[in-house]
């Protein structure tokens, strides 16, 4: 499968304005891909993630395109996307701990979901069971209500039912944040295994984590105020990231080794541009200490290495 | 100046109020001045809960908790402001811990009255701008705005400059960058190490491995309420002894160093266990 | 969450619900200023002919013994407004207090606070309030509101409480502890004032049904001994048939003046729920 996004902006709307979350994105993901999206609070990941797959009351979508396998999406009209939703693209949204009915058992639930989408339960009910033992959880749990499961287990549950019509694309919305770091790594590492099975083509890991991203992504995109800052295989982006927000990030992270007498590690002073009117030119250029008069102009976003690209004019 | 001594806090569960749940067991620690202790523990290790009965938030059902020798259970009135003015405590979520339609200076106002009711206006305000200062802020920036309109970094600072107003000698710091972005956790953690350097003790909470290694001199490793490990940081990092020590510091997710593929079995809790 | 009254206002003043029973009340407040002023005779002077219609000189007509309905309906808005407020503001101040002591406190004061309401709950008011009744030969307007006020307050107690409860394992509340605040500062300070639109509409709530509830203990004869209300000229009417001989303009302006008033209270707080509930509101 693969998937194009070209120009895609998306802007929610607010009682003070317009807010330009997705501003003019553009990229792809090939087959078999498992892509890690990350980036601060505000930078537009979520919305990204939601757009592909359904957009929310107040999202518009302004302009630009996303094409899968070769046919474009219809992401503005949410009726016409109802027939892609599950079998084509699919989400595990970011609070999927509430997305499931706590009123209903968790079996009957899927069987709902299921038939909304013209699968009959029975014919399916081997394979779901077959994935639930995958990821580790009792098939009595389809005799659970969601309550009685915790976190971990409710997250790997979505994960599942997500993933239960073999999806070209998934998108996995801050999956592993509200978790422990057990559970963290077990579901990381589920989204691995699925894609090697075959259960889903390509995925979209969307975290603020990158060190999570790190493990599992084969290539990651760093966004920033909702623009694309970097994206290049996950460990030349680590090793020789070449955008300054990217740099920056890695070496405001904290890891075991680093001590605070030995090794002082500086954050990035200043916090991003508010989106509702966003600056001309590039939109880090306020915190970046490499800025200059060029900047003013918003940079393209550019290959500078093989399938390593930056919106950088220094970086190009 | 902290002593936990076998400390434990069990609620009562169930209908009836028939089961136990043990939150906290037998937990032992101290913090001295100038030192860090790290107590690192994930979702229902009771962390958290340690925290609280420290403050005085919650109840200690055994064991004692004392602060310079004296038990603060037994603690109110005149005697219990004045713990306060030792102790004080930063919690996980900085917005909900500013009453939404109040100014954000608020938090800091409350205290005028029961601890500097002697000082006149300009006394106090130079007061609030040097504590502002202390955590680098810009009392221009941040005195006079509502809470949504600060960032989470500037209302985490904040409440670092309330419990700094105080003069505290320990402070509970209870998860208080889970919730910031990672470019702003960095200043705050660099923040807290430049207290401790005057001589403050930290009490820091944390399910973070990695900040906790960053900051502390020593580490307490918490596993469903009860002490499975601690000592120095480096020591207990480099050389983890306990298995659960060892799994979770093979889980943490770290840049320049993947994870053990080898062991891809996936964790399976018995069914029906509720939280996580 | 309303933030500032800037767009409290905005909001308010873009509600239609709400600008038209506030209309529609403060209307009636109006006549009930300024009404008793317009005649120089009280309600019960027999100042015309009897039964007659409304005419330019008396505009509401006048009763089977020549009183002024006019008259009557003024005097009887006055009384009608009186008692909800007393009414209305006793049992809010009961509920509240109570509410917030169980809600803040917990454990055995809540426990013994929950009781007593559901003892307040279970009692058989109107039971009571004819022994009441049996014993007070003479009845004014201050007893009823205080029994309205001593009757009416459970609901308020539960709902308080319950918002309480919730507020109070806030983060906010906990810095308040570690403030050296002590609890009934807390509730004051942090609590109530988080709780301030749910309060207004619980306040309006109970002048509407403390309103309703007079009417109908006035209609049922168990109302003031002396004096004029709504409920009893709706009494008066029916005692004197004034429906069978077709007297239209004895109860139907006092029955649409109820109806009115505590109707459009009832709109009043559904337009302030989505003034103050952001996803109520259309953008």
């Amino acid at each position: 499968m693969t998937l194009k996004v070209d120009n895609l902006q998306v802007w929610y709307r607010t009682m003070r304005g317009d807010v330009q979350a997705l501003d003019g994105v553009s990229f792809s993901v090939g087959d078999g891909e498992l892509v890690g999206l990350a980036g601060e609070s505000g930078c537009g990941k979520s919305t990204l993630g939601k757009s592909l797959v359904r957009l929310d009351g107040r999202m518009r979508h302004v302009g630009g395109t996303v094409e899968l396998d070769g046919k474009e999406l219809p992401i503005g009209d949410s009726e016409r996307m109802h027939g892609f939703r599950f079998k084509e693209v699919s989400i595990i949204p970011q609070y999927a701990m509430s997305a499931m009915n706590p009123t209903r058992r968790i079996g009957r639930m899927v069987a709902e979901l299921l038939e909304s989408r013209g699968v009959r339960f029975d014919g399916i009910r081997d394979e779901l069971l077959r994935r639930l033992e995958l990821v580790g959880l009792d098939p009595e749990v389809l005799d659970r209500y969601p309550i009685e499961l915790s976190g971990g287990m409710k997250q790997r549950m979505v994960m599942v039912i997500s993933t239960l019509l073999n999806p070209s694309l998934l998108v996995a919305d801050e999956v592993t944040s509200a978790l422990d770091v057990s559970n963290q790594k077990a579901v990381a590492e589920a989204l691995v295994d699925f894609r090697d099975r075959d259960y889903v083509k390509s995925t979209i890991l969307i975290t603020h984590d990158l060190s999570l991203a790190y493990q599992v992504a084969d290539s990651i995109i760093v966004m920033y105020a909702g623009k694309l800052a970097e994206k290049a295989p996950t460990d030349s982006l680590v090793t020789a990231p070449r955008h300054p927000y990217t740099r920056m990030l890695i070496g405001a992270l904290p890891e075991v080794g680093v001590r605070y007498d030995t090794r002082r590690l500086t954050g990035i002073p200043g916090s991003p541009p508010s989106l509702l009117d966003p600056p001309t030119g590039c939109r880090f250029r306020d915190r970046c200490p490499l800025a200059f008069d060029k900047c003013v102009e918003q940079p393209p976003f550019l290959e500078v290495a093989p399938d390593h690209a930056v919106a950088c004019w220094k970086a190009s | 100046m902290l002593r936990l001594d076998h400390v434990s806090k069990s609620y009562r569960v169930g209908t009836f109020g028939g089961r136990e749940l043990a939150a906290v067991r037998d937990v032992s620690l101290r913090v001295e001045p100038g030192e860090v202790v790290s107590l690192i523990g994930e979702s229902g290790s009771g962390k958290s809960t340690i925290g609280r009965m420290i403050l005085r938030l919650t109840a200690v059902t055994s064991g004692t908790i004392t602060f310079d020798g004296t038990d603060v259970a037994g603690l109110t009135g005149s005697r219990l402001r004045a713990y306060y003015g030792n102790v004080q405590g930063v919690f996980q979520d900085p917005f909900s811990c500013y009453n939404p339609i109040f100014k954000a200076d608020r938090v800091l106002e409350l205290l005028r009255e029961p601890y500097f009711a002697g000082l006149d206006g300009r006394q106090w305000r130079a007061k609030v701008e040097r504590a502002l200062e202390a955590v680098r802020l810009d009392p221009g920036q941040v005195l006079g705005k509502y809470p949504h309109q600060l960032s989470g970094g500037q209302l985490q600072r904040m409440l670092v400059a309330r419990a700094l107003l105080l003069d505290i000698r320990l402070l509970v710091a209870d998860e208080v960058i889970s919730m910031l972005d990672a470019s702003t956790r960095v200043d705050v953690l660099n923040l807290l190490g430049d207290l401790k350097a005057r001589g403050l003790g930290i009490l820091f909470i944390t399910h973070d491995l990695s900040l906790g290694n960053y900051i502390s001199d020593t580490a307490v490793i918490l596993h469903r309420g009860e002490v499975v490990e601690t000592g120095a940081t480096d020591r207990v990092f480099d050389d983890p002894q306990h298995p659960y020590t060892r799994s979770l510091l093979a889980s943490v997710p770290q840049l320049h160093r993947k994870w053990d593929r080898d062991e891809r079995r996936l964790v399976s809790e018995p069914a029906g266990e509720g939280g996580g | 969450m309303i933030r500032g009254r800037h767009e409290f206002l905005y909001f308010a003043g873009r509600n239609r619900k709400l600008v038209a029973g506030l209309a529609v009340v403060v209307g009636f407040l109006v006549v009930a200023a300024v009404g008793p002023a317009l005649t120089d005779y009280g309600p019960n002077d027999y100042v015309g002919p009897a039964s007659q219609p409304p005419s330019t000189a008396f505009w509401f007509g006048t009763t089977t013994f020549g009183q002024d309905v006019f008259a009557q309906f003024t005097h009887g808005l006055r009384s009608t407004f009186l008692v909800g407020v007393l009414g209305g503001g006793l049992a809010g101040l009961i509920g509240m207090l109570i509410g917030f002591t169980a809600g803040y406190r917990g454990g055995v004061v809540d426990e013994v606070l929950n009781m007593v309401t559901n003892v307040v709950l279970v009692i058989p008011t109107l039971a009571v309030l004819l022994i009441v009744a049996a014993y007070l030969r003479v009845r004014g307007v201050i007893p009823e509101a205080i029994f309205i006020g001593l009757t009416s307050w459970p609901w308020v107690a539960r709902a308080v409480r319950a918002q309480t409860f919730s507020l109070r394992s806030r983060d906010f509340v906990d810095l308040a502890r570690l403030s050296g605040a002590g609890g009934r500062a807390i509730i004051v300070r942090e609590v109530a004032p988080n709780m301030s639109s749910y309060l207004l509409m619980t306040g309006i709530l109970l002048f509407g049904g403390a309103v309703l509830l007079a009417a109908t203990l006035d209609f049922i004869g168990l109302g003031p001994t002396s004096g004029m209300s709504l409920g009893l000229m709706m009494n008066n009417a029916v005692l004197w048939s004034a429906l069978q001989l077709g007297m239209w303009w004895w109860f139907v302006p006092p029955g649409l003046g109820i109806t009115a008033i505590v109707g459009s209270l009832y709109i009043m707080n559904v337009g302030l729920d989505e003034v103050f509930n952001p996803k109520l509101r259309k953008l």
